[in-house]
């Protein structure tokens, strides 16, 4: 997985990750977050979630769609391997999330992240495409 | 990486000029070389981010573990009037009340230094720790209210402690306010299944041995003794308390609009004390902290049955007491004097412990004419240090001392470092058996990710803040 980097942070987790699109960047967000967290190659496409998120800007709409992803592991126990975007409008994106239960069996956790922070939060527009900035409190 | 020009005050305090739209100056404690740590990290700019916020008292304050956190810096201390101040979440951390808790014993280094081996692994089988380990004890919604509402008393009236135990824990181990009705249904559900567990990260259990005493009257008072065993245990509020965090700092961004608070950083958020949304905040915030004391409980529960098992030794003949539980993550209404007059102050403490003097009402009886003990973990290589409250404290620092050694290396660095090497055989000839079940949480927490202890000590006890009164050696530590 090419789609994100870690950067120094002292205590917690920071990454950068980036995207063709903006679409794409949340997509990359959302797995890259579950890279960190798991084994992410042991993980299957096995069911759908469609979920919908809101917020006021755009870093506020990554932190609160990474915050509901991360809910589905730390409270559903299920892992996410791949992240579509149906609708990003202003305030409010759609997306289709694919993935499995976590089984202690077949999966390999990494690190409990224990939430995703405001903190040196950006999501910028690049000659590239668009990058963001992100802390994961672990 | 800052650009903030610190003035020096002393030899242990630097000011933190108040520019721009700070309320207060900041002051942060720190030697000549933990200054110069200061410039590699944001936790400066941080101090001073926290003097923006409505209703701060005196100054922006950070211990002399200071690092980079999130939001608020970690080793902070702030505290804001109760009428026009506010209370901020993440001023609080995700980790509600994180904390640690000191257990002594009746024996000797000599009497179980061929038994360490055993001990360890033992507890390392019968606690769970880890990522997403779960705990021995199932809760059900009526349990686990009044575990919220109860704290580490319910843990005791379930059978799990000693009333005495009670006695030593901060706060008597329950946070009055608690109320349920304020903690979301995300959050009780990820609390159902979590007590008694050790955690990840950070947290950890170690068997430990007084390696030196500072302050005999004091050691006395706490029931410490040169070469005898105790146990540490780090740990927290686990995912309810993480939940509970997120849950109101999303709803206080989404509401910042509303509160005309200026934030220099949208983690700040927070609710003005006085308002149904702050209130709010400090009656789930003290749920999270009963269930954290309450997990303590249940740690130091199974730690004591290990040990009797293992040792096949009574309770009486083990004599496990403990000695302390302090939280290091936790925002409390406390009386200060302010210009002469005694006002009620929310004080945050962000990686601070509370540093009561002798005399002061909320210290246990047993050590009231000594002061309150201040629990100090290190790194696994060097163990922690025990303090007591000075009355310098509550002149200068709202009752607060510093939470550990803090980190000065990233998570990354350290991984990066440590390639190639084998951290638990480095610490095995340090004399310290460590078992964990992830070795990139050991390559994280390699000792040398962190401040020297000694220094960061050194500058709470020069400066009259806490006293030195016990320094603890590591032998063996469990981490998740």
């Amino acid at each position: 997985m090419k789609k994100y980097k870690l950067l120094d942070h002292t205590a917690d987790i920071r990454i950068e990750v980036w995207g063709k699109t903006k679409k794409e960047l949340f997509e990359n967000a959302v797995e890259a977050m579950f890279d960190l967290i798991v084994d992410f190659t042991g993980i299957k496409n096995v069911n759908n979630k469609v979920i919908t998120i809101k917020g006021a800007d755009a870093e506020d709409l990554l932190v609160n769609f990474l915050r509901e992803a991360l809910y589905l592991f730390n409270g559903n126990k299920w892992l996410v391997k791949k992240c579509k975007l149906l609708k990003f409008n202003v305030g409010q994106i759609v997306a289709q999330l694919q993935g499995e239960p976590y089984d202690s069996d077949k999966h390999q956790l990494k690190t409990e992240i224990k939430a995703v922070t405001y903190h040196g939060l950006s999501v910028k527009k690049t000659n590239q495409g668009w990058k963001a900035k992100v802390i994961f409190d672990v | 990486m800052s650009e903030i020009k610190l003035e020096r005050i002393d030899d242990n305090r630097w000011l933190v000029p108040q520019t721009g739209k700070m309320k207060v100056p900041g002051i942060i404690y720190a030697n000549e070389k933990i200054y110069q740590l200061l410039k590699n990290d944001e936790s400066t700019k941080q101090v001073a981010n926290v003097a923006h916020l409505p209703g701060i008292v005196n100054y922006s304050l950070a211990m002399p573990d200071v690092h980079w956190g999130y939001g608020f810096p970690i080793g902070g201390v702030a505290a804001f009037d109760l009428e026009g101040g506010i209370v901020s979440p993440g001023g609080v951390g995700y980790d509600i009340n994180c904390g640690c808790r000191l257990i002594a014993t009746n024996l000797s280094f000599a009497d179980v230094k061929d038994r360490i081996g055993d001990l360890t692994t033992a507890l390392y089988q019968y606690i769970p720790s880890g990522v997403g380990s779960t705990g021995s004890v199932k809760l059900s919604g009526k349990d686990q209210k009044k575990v919220l509402e109860e704290g580490a008393k319910w843990a005791v009236k379930a059978g799990f402690g000693l009333m005495e135990d009670l006695e030593a824990t901060e706060d008597g181990g329950a946070m009055a306010g608690a109320d349920p009705e304020h903690v979301s249904a995300r959050a009780l559900e990820r609390g159902k299944q979590q007590l008694g567990t050790l955690g990840s990260g950070n947290h950890f259990l170690e068997i430990e041995v007084v390696q030196e005493i500072f302050d005999e009257a004091a050691a006395q008072a706490f029931g410490l003794r040169k070469g005898q065993i105790v146990i540490m245990i780090h740990s927290g509020s686990r995912g309810l308390g993480y939940q509970i965090c997120d849950d109101y700092l999303a709803l206080m961004v989404k509401h910042m609009q509303e509160t005309k608070i200026e934030l220099p950083d949208r983690q700040l958020a927070c609710a003005y004390l006085n308002t149904k949304r702050g209130q709010n905040y400090l009656a789930a915030m003290a749920c999270g902290a009963n269930y954290a004391w309450a997990n303590r409980q249940l740690l130091m529960h199974r730690t004591r049955e290990v040990f009797e098992k293992t040792l096949r030794m009574a309770p009486r003949e083990l004599g496990m007491r403990l000695v302390y539980d302090v939280c290091h993550n936790i925002a409390k209404i406390e009386d200060f004097k302010i210009q002469g007059k005694v006002k009620k102050l929310c004080v945050h403490r962000k990686g601070a412990t509370r540093a009561f003097p002798a005399g002061h009402d909320a210290v246990p009886a047993r050590y009231k004419s000594v002061g309150q003990p201040v629990l100090i973990p290190g790194d696994m290589g060097s163990g922690s240090y025990v303090l007591v409250g000075q009355e310098k404290a509550i002149e200068e620092t709202f009752g607060s001392a510093c939470h550990g050694a803090g980190r000065v290396m990233s998570r990354t660095q350290a991984t990066k470092v440590s390639q190639g090497r084998s951290i638990s055989r480095e610490l095995a000839d340090l004399g310290v058996l460590v078992m964990a079940s992830s070795k990139g949480t050991l390559r994280e927490e390699m000792p040398e990710a962190y401040k020297d202890l000694q220094d960061v000590v050194q500058v709470m006890h020069e400066s009259g803040i806490a006293k030195k009164v016990a320094k603890l050696k590591a032998l063996a530590c469990i981490k998740g």
